[in-house]
């Protein structure tokens, strides 16, 4: 059995999980809204660097780049145009309004790019592969993965715990009222989660994009298994989705292999059993108010 | 400094305040006093434009000065800058920033490190005890802590006039005491001008130099403390001091309210 590469690759996966968990964290910690348009937000950028890429011949990294502007701009103005206008909103409402945008997307990018698959590669072959010791086999794919997930939560936690922004992100979650008080304008602190949030999710929609196909439903699956791996890692603790992802990403490595046939489930199940005894997840803890 | 002139505010259909006007002199200790419900809240929230999910506009008519500007329909973070800092009722800090953030974060608006770390250390001046948990996070403090913590908040917006909302809610006799004191001392030292909104009637009067008492949404006394303490009204229904009996020997619950 290929321990070593069954690791690795659970790893890697994991690590794209939990990177695009991130977005949906980022957005949850600073709005409660649980976004539900994630997946679509990421798959329509996605298809803007694909787009770049084909119709402009441009090389990966312009495409890329473009991207990434592109899902800054589209999160500020699903922000602006969907979430804010809603009056006296309430959670459940928002997190209503985010399934329209999720719908609205995917209606959008298949009417533009059509519902076939496209061929999309990126410069980390999933192919090209180094053993680095032996068993255990590592794909330039996954190097990217792990180096490219590092970066982004050293900058995460720099950016929550050292800057006055990130610091404004959390009081505004934590208190909104408080944090209008302090002179915080909330409104642009929500608009800058959902861009940062999107920008997030593209790059790990990219990654991912190399190991399934494009097309405007690509991102349906991921979403769920980022989504899950976030709930296990408590749905506000940037290294817990991490992790959540990781759990997830081995699990369904390790469980793929030996049950083929129940791969899509098992990390399902898994969480349904740590949440049966976690409510909160891994790393939750919702801190009670006192009066 | 500050001016309010014949403010009207509504909740809906509701009109919570019916058209108040006051005004508070640079330096000074103004308290407004009142029961529950009558108000008070309302009016703080009002001059800092806090009812920002409301369908309408607040205030629906009036206006508020600040410094010689109107300030009303102007946007919260403005209002701060230009030096008016909210220690809002319930203290309301964020519970899972340590002390240090907390802090930082009432200086939100302000760009100057320098002139932060100076006010950094006056907050520690007044309130020895945040300096030594600078760590720890807000949520686990004491109330008397955290309402410390919420006055040294709004500090560190270098506040030209400091607005507090009930800072001796849930407080004991004492704590409220050493609170009171604090606040006296930002008024001598710091020259800040303290609007203090209260419930507490016989420690407000104690401290402040000039008082407005405020009842279902009115105004109707204003005056300074020595006054207010012989008042007969004060006395009885908010100082706790019998009056006499009548005549025939039970008490009068009514009495005349006049409006300004």
């Amino acid at each position: 059995m290929p321990f070593g590469q069954l690791l690795i690759e659970g790893l890697a996966m994991g690590a794209c999980y939990g990177l695009f968990g991130l977005a949906v964290v980022i957005i949850y910690k600073t709005s409660e809204v649980v976004n539900f348009a994630a997946g679509d937000m990421a798959m329509f950028s996605t298809f803007v660097s694909f787009h770049v890429l084909t119709v402009y011949g441009a090389p990966f990294w312009v495409s890329f780049l473009a991207a990434l502007a592109f899902a800054a701009l589209l999160g500020v103005f699903i922000e602006f145009f969907f979430l804010r206008p809603a009056k006296n909103p309430s959670l459940l409402g928002l997190i209503v309004i985010t399934i329209g945008t999720q719908l609205l997307l995917a209606g959008v990018a298949s009417w533009k790019w059509g519902a076939e698959q496209q061929a999309f590669s990126i410069p980390f072959s999933y192919q090209v592969t180094y053993e680095i010791m032996p068993g255990f086999v590592i794909s330039q794919w996954a190097i990217a993965v792990f180096i490219i997930a590092a970066l982004i939560m050293a900058f995460l936690y720099f950016f929550f715990k050292h800057t006055k922004l990130g610091t404004a992100m959390r009081a505004t979650q934590q208190n909104k009222h408080a944090a209008k008080i302090m002179g915080i304008k909330t409104n642009r602190v929500f608009a800058f989660a959902w861009a940062f949030s999107s920008v997030i999710g593209v790059t790990a929609a990219v990654l991912l994009s190399a190991r399934t196909i494009l097309d405007p439903q690509f991102m349906m699956e991921p979403f769920l298994r980022a989504f899950a791996a976030a709930v296990l890692g408590g749905l506000m603790s940037i290294p817990g989705v991490l992790i959540g992802g990781g759990i997830m990403g081995l699990i369904e490595n390790f469980f793929g292999y030996a049950w083929p046939t129940w791969k899509p489930i098992t990390a399902f199940v898994v969480i349904v059993l740590v949440l049966c005894i976690r409510p909160a997840g891994l790393f939750g803890k919702h801190y009670v108010k006192k009066v | 400094m500050l001016k309010v002139n014949n403010i009207e505010t509504w909740y809906d259909l509701i009109r919570a305040l019916h058209g108040i006007s006051f005004e508070i002199n640079q330096g000074d200790v103004v308290a407004l006093l009142g029961s529950n419900g009558a108000g008070k809240t309302t009016v703080l929230k009002t001059i800092m434009r806090l009812f920002y999910d409301a369908k309408t506009e607040q205030p629906e008519k009036g206006t508020i000065e600040f410094l010689g500007t109107p300030i009303q329909r102007r946007d919260t973070s403005a209002i701060v800058k230009m030096g008016i800092g909210y220690v809002p009722e319930g203290r309301e800090v964020f519970p899972e920033l340590n002390v240090l953030e907390n802090l930082l974060m009432g200086a939100y608006t302000r760009n100057d490190k320098d002139g932060i770390q100076a006010d950094l250390e006056n907050v520690f001046r007044h309130f020895p005890i945040l300096r030594e948990r600078t760590k720890q996070q807000a949520g686990l403090m004491s109330g008397g802590e955290q309402q410390m913590l919420a006055i040294g908040r709004a500090l560190m917006s270098r506040p030209k006039l400091l607005m507090l909302d009930e800072p001796s809610l849930g407080l004991s006799p004492l704590l409220t005491h050493e609170i009171f004191q604090i606040i006296k001392n930002i008024n001598e030292q710091d020259g800040v001008t303290i609007f203090l909104v209260e419930q507490n009637v016989n420690m407000a009067l104690k401290y402040a130099h000039f008082a407005y008492l405020l009842e279902n949404g009115r105004i109707v006394r204003a005056d300074t403390p020595a006054v207010l303490r012989e008042d007969e009204d004060i006395k009885e229904f908010y100082l706790g001091i019998a009056r006499e009996q009548s005549v025939k020997g039970y008490k009068r619950y009514r009495r005349k309210v006049r409006f300004r």
